[in-house]
């Protein structure tokens, strides 16, 4: 598989897994206006996976469309980080894991609306924009949490230290071909570690949150080598197309 | 009477006389909630005799406040429970594209659920009383709902049965003589429609499928046509409020003139699907100029009105939990206005200060 592939879909299954995990919460969260809005953010994501496998496909030239890549390939096969894959079914854990993961695709987005791979750099324009209200929607629940009751700074201080050791992986340009970045497609993920550090700094620190200092985890997902959680939310994901392959749903 | 008054329990709690939440339907009233039309103010009964709508602002009988209290809040207890059904499926969707679809559809039941909750406040209620009114079983939703998504067919059946029957009910509504509510249920009607659409594309796309899926859609369709039919209520002669309701045009047509406007509705798409419905009994009557069906065994819909349906316990579980899982973060939300506010109030005091202090 070429690295511009391997590339593409990293970005895809990321916003993909993502996008699977915030599902869940629809019907779940602390108030209805809050079903709509995780229900949105997940869209989103969903959309960018689809637009980014759709392209990973084209650029493969194999015939592979967004379904073929989304339900028939198998966990090894999966690019996405770590962070995203892992479970999410505490309040604080969705919010942070969200102001971590969207404050990077925002500046990421940011920086790739000018790669000079054209369909790329439109799915990033776009992006972007859908991002920075992740972003603000996740600042917004950081805020509250942090600095609300006793109990929910507690609870969003121990769902920032269980999040934050994920984040390396995003800056990790260890299996990137560095050709991508000459090329001008890719963005080099180190480039983004100091003006998201920045902005997730600041959001900790208006909510009266410390900086976890924690160590980082193993989180090679980019690679293929994913957590446990990962085979499982596959498993559920994939089981119906792939128990009737070939068809149209 | 006047608006925002004191609400008691009553207002919300409606166990007594209640026969089942179907919703945008309402076929039950508890006795307290009548009001004989002698009460009626002259300027309510003056709008109703015009067809106009009745706003927040206006007088109106304490029966009708109650009736269309109870309606409204069912109706928003019905959408956001129905979430659960259609969500079921989220996670396993068999194409990114139908997963799409059905996130924006359990989106748009979230926002059905908004606009309920507030045409309900607009009677003097608050969505936070109604919740609890769900959460301790003081009111219903729709038994439909009670039922279980055991196929990926049965999103289809769904949104082709269920929301199709849905928007026969609530079509009417948009001209329900109370206007927050009529004018939420346009908007409603619209995106049901659009789900109903949807539906029907999903069963046309799996009738048209492997044997697997055909079988699947035919089986989904099986299970779904019965209890839809029960979604319209018991039959006009078991369903004595639904008078009351008419004649204050809160209702315009009967459980019975609905279901037989669905049915009719429905018999041609079915053969359109190339799949069955269950009911030997279905043929067109030409002196009728409608289908003839089998009497509905309304046995099952009581039962589960009373419970004992497959998931009602599960449908609830899930809410409660949700609900009661969420409580700090909702917690947390207050405090921190109530913080910021605070902060707010001092910094106008010290520049009120500093102004004063500088004239």
């Amino acid at each position: 598989m070429s690295a511009h592939v391997d590339y593409l879909l990293g970005l895809a299954d990321d916003a993909l897994v993502s996008s699977q995990r915030m599902g869940w919460w629809i019907s779940r969260s602390p108030q209805l206006e809050e079903d709509v809005a995780m229900a949105n953010i997940g869209l989103d994501q969903l959309g960018q996976a689809r637009a980014l496998l759709t392209h990973a496909g084209a650029v493969e030239a194999a015939g592979r469309d967004e379904d073929d890549l989304a339900y028939f390939r198998d966990e090894r096969d999966f690019r996405n980080v770590c962070l995203v894959e892992r479970p999410m079914e505490d309040f604080g854990v969705a919010m942070a894991r969200l102001l971590v993961f969207a404050t990077w695709q925002h500046e990421l987005y940011g920086a790739l609306s000018a790669s000079t791979d054209a369909t790329l750099a439109a799915v990033a324009a776009k992006a972007r924009k859908e991002t920075a209200y992740h972003v603000d929607h996740a600042r917004q629940w950081t805020l509250r949490l942090g600095d609300g009751t006793a109990e929910s700074h507690d609870r969003m201080q121990a769902a920032v230290e269980a999040e934050w050791p994920w984040r390396e992986e995003l800056y990790d340009a260890g299996t990137l071909a560095p050709e991508l970045v000459e090329r001008g497609i890719a963005v080099d993920p180190g480039t983004l570690r100091e003006p998201v550090e920045a902005r997730l700094d600041a959001v900790l620190a208006e909510a009266t949150l410390s900086r976890p200092d924690v160590a980082a985890a193993y989180s090679r997902g980019r690679q293929g080598r994913h957590t446990e959680a990962m085979g499982y939310l596959l498993a559920e994901m994939q089981h119906l197309a792939r128990s009737h392959p070939g068809v149209t749903w | 009477m006047v608006l925002h008054a004191h609400v008691t329990d009553a207002d919300i709690c409606n166990t007594a006389c209640y026969r089942g939440g179907v919703y945008g339907n309402d076929f039950t009233a508890p006795e307290a909630a009548r009001t004989a039309p002698a009460d009626e103010p002259a300027s309510f009964r003056a709008i109703l005799v015009e067809d106009g709508r009745v706003e927040p602002r206006d007088e109106m009988p304490e029966g009708y406040r109650k009736t269309l209290v109870r309606q409204i809040a069912q109706h928003a207890h019905s959408e956001i429970i129905g979430m659960q059904p259609e969500g079921n499926w989220v996670s396993r969707a068999p194409s990114l594209r139908r997963k799409a679809i059905l996130m924006a559809k359990v989106q748009d039941e979230a926002g059905h659920g908004l606009y309920l909750y507030a045409a309900a406040e607009t009677l003097g209620v608050d969505r936070a009383d109604l919740l609890d009114a769900l959460h301790s079983g003081r009111q219903k939703y729709s038994s439909i709902f009670n039922y279980p998504t055991l196929t990926w067919a049965d999103v289809g059946a769904i949104g082709w049965l269920v929301d199709g029957a849905a928007i026969v009910n609530q079509v009417p509504l948009c001209r329900c003589s109370y206007g927050p509510y009529a004018r939420a249920m346009v908007r409603v009607c619209k995106e049901e429609s659009f789900h109903q659409r949807q539906g029907f594309e999903i069963l046309h796309t799996l009738a048209h499928g492997s044997q697997a899926q055909r079988q699947m859609a035919q089986d989904a369709v099986n299970r779904y046509w019965w209890p839809s039919l029960m979604m319209f209520g018991p039959p006009d002669d078991d369903s004595p409020n639904s008078a009351q309701s008419m004649a204050w045009g809160i209702k315009r047509f009967s459980n019975d003139d609905l279901r037989q406007r669905f049915i009719d509705m429905t018999v041609p798409q079915s053969e359109a699907l190339g799949l069955t419905l269950p009911d030997d009994g279905l043929a067109w009557n030409e002196e009728r100029g409608h289908y003839d069906f089998t009497p509905v065994d309304f046995t099952e819909l009581f039962e589960v009105i009373r419970g004992n349906g497959p998931c009602n316990e599960q449908r609830m579980a899930h809410r409660v939990g949700a609900h009661e899982d969420g409580a700090w973060a909702r917690e947390a939300a207050a405090a921190y206005a109530q913080k910021q506010a605070q902060k707010q109030a001092q910094r106008q005091a010290r520049e009120q200060a500093q102004k004063e202090g500088a004239a």
